[in-house]
């Protein structure tokens, strides 16, 4: 099985892309199991159809310490395997003491055993690594291959670079390695380019760009991945391009992060290039 | 009457535990390190976690206990622990020297997410781990579990970091003891070796925490087991493991890393338990049973059958850690006492389960709740009176109200000494248990008797 956690800035669209690549793994007759880690609990929303999940952290709250497998995962588009660890509302008490608890007990209760036949695990992580809690999926034997999505805004690159910074911390210790940059574009000029740069200073490789197109959107409002909605659109075969890169990606490195006034530079260069 | 404002009307609590029956995780964790030669347990927080743990260990076993801190201020816990914990690894291993430095986790070091296998690797590769040396750890957040947990869970850290497998296997068995006193881990290792049967136990904590006086201060007492016993246990034959919850996931460990088949039995804590830990042993080793313990098992039965009227029909309340209780209950049940009020703070339905099918046969409602308090445990027996509690320190308040005869037992034991010297495991452990339980009623019935039935011979 190859357990794979994506990253980014928080809006930059790591619950669409990971869910649409996960539909076009399942497409590919893949076994997938989607772990939301984010208190939202909207990172399977497409591939249930809407339906709100009850997430691992409400079930613990309501039932005690017995709790089932089968309370808390749910199957959704094509056989993937769904699971929410959920979390406090905005305000009030520790997300990443969540993210820790509900990733111990998918452990506990054999979520990741050889008998559910499982290729790929996904984590959809919220935003930054902030605390231990949200690097808790890149800790010694759980996610051993990261994407970072990002797109060519000044922050989303900003917050990538802190990503990396967090990835060599726990790459010098366990296995994890960063697999490539997502582009998920927003249009912004030179956009390909400069990511690519980024990539090229990280040490790795964009792995894919996606084009910004409106289904997306549209197959939000329909609370499904464009791969269901729509399968005959472009957009689709970019999500199904980018689910067999990271199926053939060999490329798995310790990033190399750079430092502000390095990164300010790549942006001045490419952004003022446009 | 110190707790004259327990209620008898039971109500079904949402929240709120009122005096419990039981304690942290972390002093478990403690407790088990202890049991390794060399071993110096290190409390991965504030200060606060680590003076309370170490105390109340002195205090239940009136030996100094020795431990280190990774002292949290206010910046490790916003920047995370790993500074401190460097730092710590260095200074100990410079200034104490100690074969094993065993990190547990506390309340806020889990909250905040310190990955203690990644600070361990990163300590290795800077060179602060010298050769031959080992940091091994366990996570222990207070707030999942109890001290129950905690000590199952650094006995299985023994495992993950040193069970070694060789390829083949060797002819001597792991032990497991159990959450139990210094002096059961010596009758246990005393019993196996009547038997023949060679064994390793861990952890072993026999001559560190009930040790001489010699006049001179030790830091690191003589028991302990090895570092290097501790690898040979992925090489025996078996594991036998004693008490499910406290030996449980070790042995299961075991199983899984280095193919060591496991047989998790009760606490030999009585007649019956103690005849299945032996039975089993013997079926290992292929031996019979010699005569010396025969002998014992003899004595024990013959103190049963000359004082059963004393133990028939009583009425028992018991507090305490479910893998006592389990085999306390049975051992009670086989005297024709009736134990009928049960709580444990750890847990756990199956306990629940299980103290049922035990005590089946009682004339009475037998009252049991693993996650219960001891106030729950008064209102029950305010409601339905006893003869008879067994249960730690903390008793004493309801026993002294209620006016009812209390046998210590369990952890913690804060104002009597005996427990860390005298064994309640295998049959002479179960003939002291008869002792402490007759005293008790005896005492009582000598009290309380009108003088036309105050009797000398009893």
């Amino acid at each position: 099985m190859r357990k794979v956690a994506i990253y980014g800035k928080g809006g930059i669209g790591k619950s669409t892309t990971t869910q649409n690549t996960v539909a076009g793994l399942a497409e590919m007759g893949r076994k997938v199991m989607v772990v939301g880690c984010d208190p939202k609990a909207d990172s399977t929303r497409l591939l249930l159809g809407g339906l709100a999940q009850k997430s691992v952290l409400d079930t613990l709250r309501e039932e005690g310490e017995d709790v089932d497998l089968e309370d808390i995962r749910r199957t959704g588009f094509s056989g993937t395997v769904c699971v929410e660890s959920g979390g406090p509302e905005p305000g009030v008490g520790c997300a990443g003491r969540g993210i820790i608890t509900s990733i111990n007990l998918l452990e506990q209760l054999g979520a990741y055993a050889d008998s559910e036949h499982l290729d790929y695990a996904f984590y959809d992580v919220l935003g930054d690594v902030v605390c231990g809690g949200f690097a808790m999926p890149i800790r010694e034997g759980k996610a051993q291959e990261i994407y970072i999505v990002v797109s060519g805004e000044m922050m989303a690159m900003y917050a990538a670079n802190n990503i990396c910074k967090g990835i060599v911390k726990f790459a010098e210790a366990g296995g994890v390695r960063l697999g490539g940059l997502i582009c998920n574009s927003r249009n912004v000029d030179n956009e390909r380019e400069m990511i690519e740069a980024l990539a090229a200073k990280l040490g790795t490789q964009m792995i894919h760009f996606i084009p910004r197109d409106n289904m997306v959107q549209r197959a939000e409002i329909n609370r499904k991945t464009v791969i269901e909605y729509d399968p005959t659109h472009s957009q689709a075969d970019e999500y199904r391009t980018l689910a067999r890169k990271i199926e053939a990606n060999k490329m798995h490195v310790i990033p190399k992060p750079m430092s502000t006034d390095d990164l300010e530079k790549l942006l001045i260069e490419y952004g003022l290039a446009g | 009457m110190l707790l004259r404002h327990t209620p008898n009307e039971i109500k079904e609590r949402s929240a709120l535990t009122i005096n419990p029956a039981k304690t942290c995780q972390p002093i478990g964790a403690m407790y088990a390190a202890l049991g390794i030669h060399k071993c110096l347990p290190h409390s991965h927080g504030s200060q606060g976690c680590y003076a309370y743990h170490r105390s109340t260990l002195t205090r239940h076993y009136k030996e100094p206990v020795m431990a280190a801190t990774s002292a949290f201020t206010e910046g490790a816990s916003v920047f995370g622990g790993q500074a401190n914990l460097l730092q710590s690894i260095n200074n100990i291993f410079s200034v104490y020297e100690p074969d094993v430095i065993a990190v547990h986790t506390t309340c806020l070091s889990e909250t905040i997410g310190d990955d203690i296998p990644q600070i361990i690797a990163k300590a290795r590769d800077e060179g602060k781990i010298p050769a031959g040396k080992y940091v091994i750890h366990a996570n222990t957040p207070s707030y999942v579990g109890t001290h129950v947990t905690g000590f199952a869970n650094m006995v299985k850290g023994m495992v993950d970091y040193f069970a070694e497998a060789n390829g083949h296997k060797e002819q001597w068995i792991n032990i497991i003891p159990g959450y139990v006193e210094p002096c059961d881990m010596e009758e246990i290792k005393r019993l196996t070796k009547e038997l023949g049967v060679p064994s390793i136990m861990f952890p072993d904590t026999s001559e560190v925490l009930n040790g001489p006086q010699t006049g001179k201060f030790h830091m690191f007492p003589a028991g302990g087991v090895t570092t290097a016993d501790l690898m040979r246990t992925g090489a025996a034959v078996g594991t036998v493991a004693l008490g499910r919850l406290a030996s449980g996931p070790a042995a299961r460990a075991l199983d899984t890393k280095c193919k060591v088949p496991c047989e998790i039995l009760d606490l030999p804590i009585g007649l019956k338990a103690t005849d299945i830990f032996i039975d089993t042993l013997r079926q290992i080793a292929g031996v019979t049973v010699p005569d010396a313990i025969n002998l014992e098992r003899g004595r024990l039965l013959d103190v049963i059958t000359d004082m059963h009227q004393y133990f028939y029909g009583r009425k028992v309340a018991l507090a305490g850690d479910p893998d006592q209780l389990i085999s306390l209950t049975q051992f009670l049940v086989d005297l024709d006492m009736w134990p009928i009020h049960i709580v444990t703070g750890t847990p756990g339905k199956k306990f629940e389960t299980r103290i049922k099918e035990i005590t089946r046969e009682s004339p009475y409602p037998v009252n049991v709740r693993a996650g219960g308090d001891m106030f729950l445990l008064h209102q029950w027996i305010r409601n339905e009176r006893v003869d008879l509690m067994l249960g730690n320190t903390y008793m004493k308040y309801i026993a002294r109200d209620e006016d009812i005869p209390l046998v210590r037992y369990g952890f913690p034991i804060l104002d009597r000494i005996g427990h860390s010297y005298f064994p309640t495991v295998g049959y002479r452990g179960g003939l002291r248990l008869l002792e402490k339980i007759l005293d008790a009623l005896l005492d009582r019935k000598d009290r309380d008797a009108p003088e036309e039935s105050f009797e000398l011979v009893m």
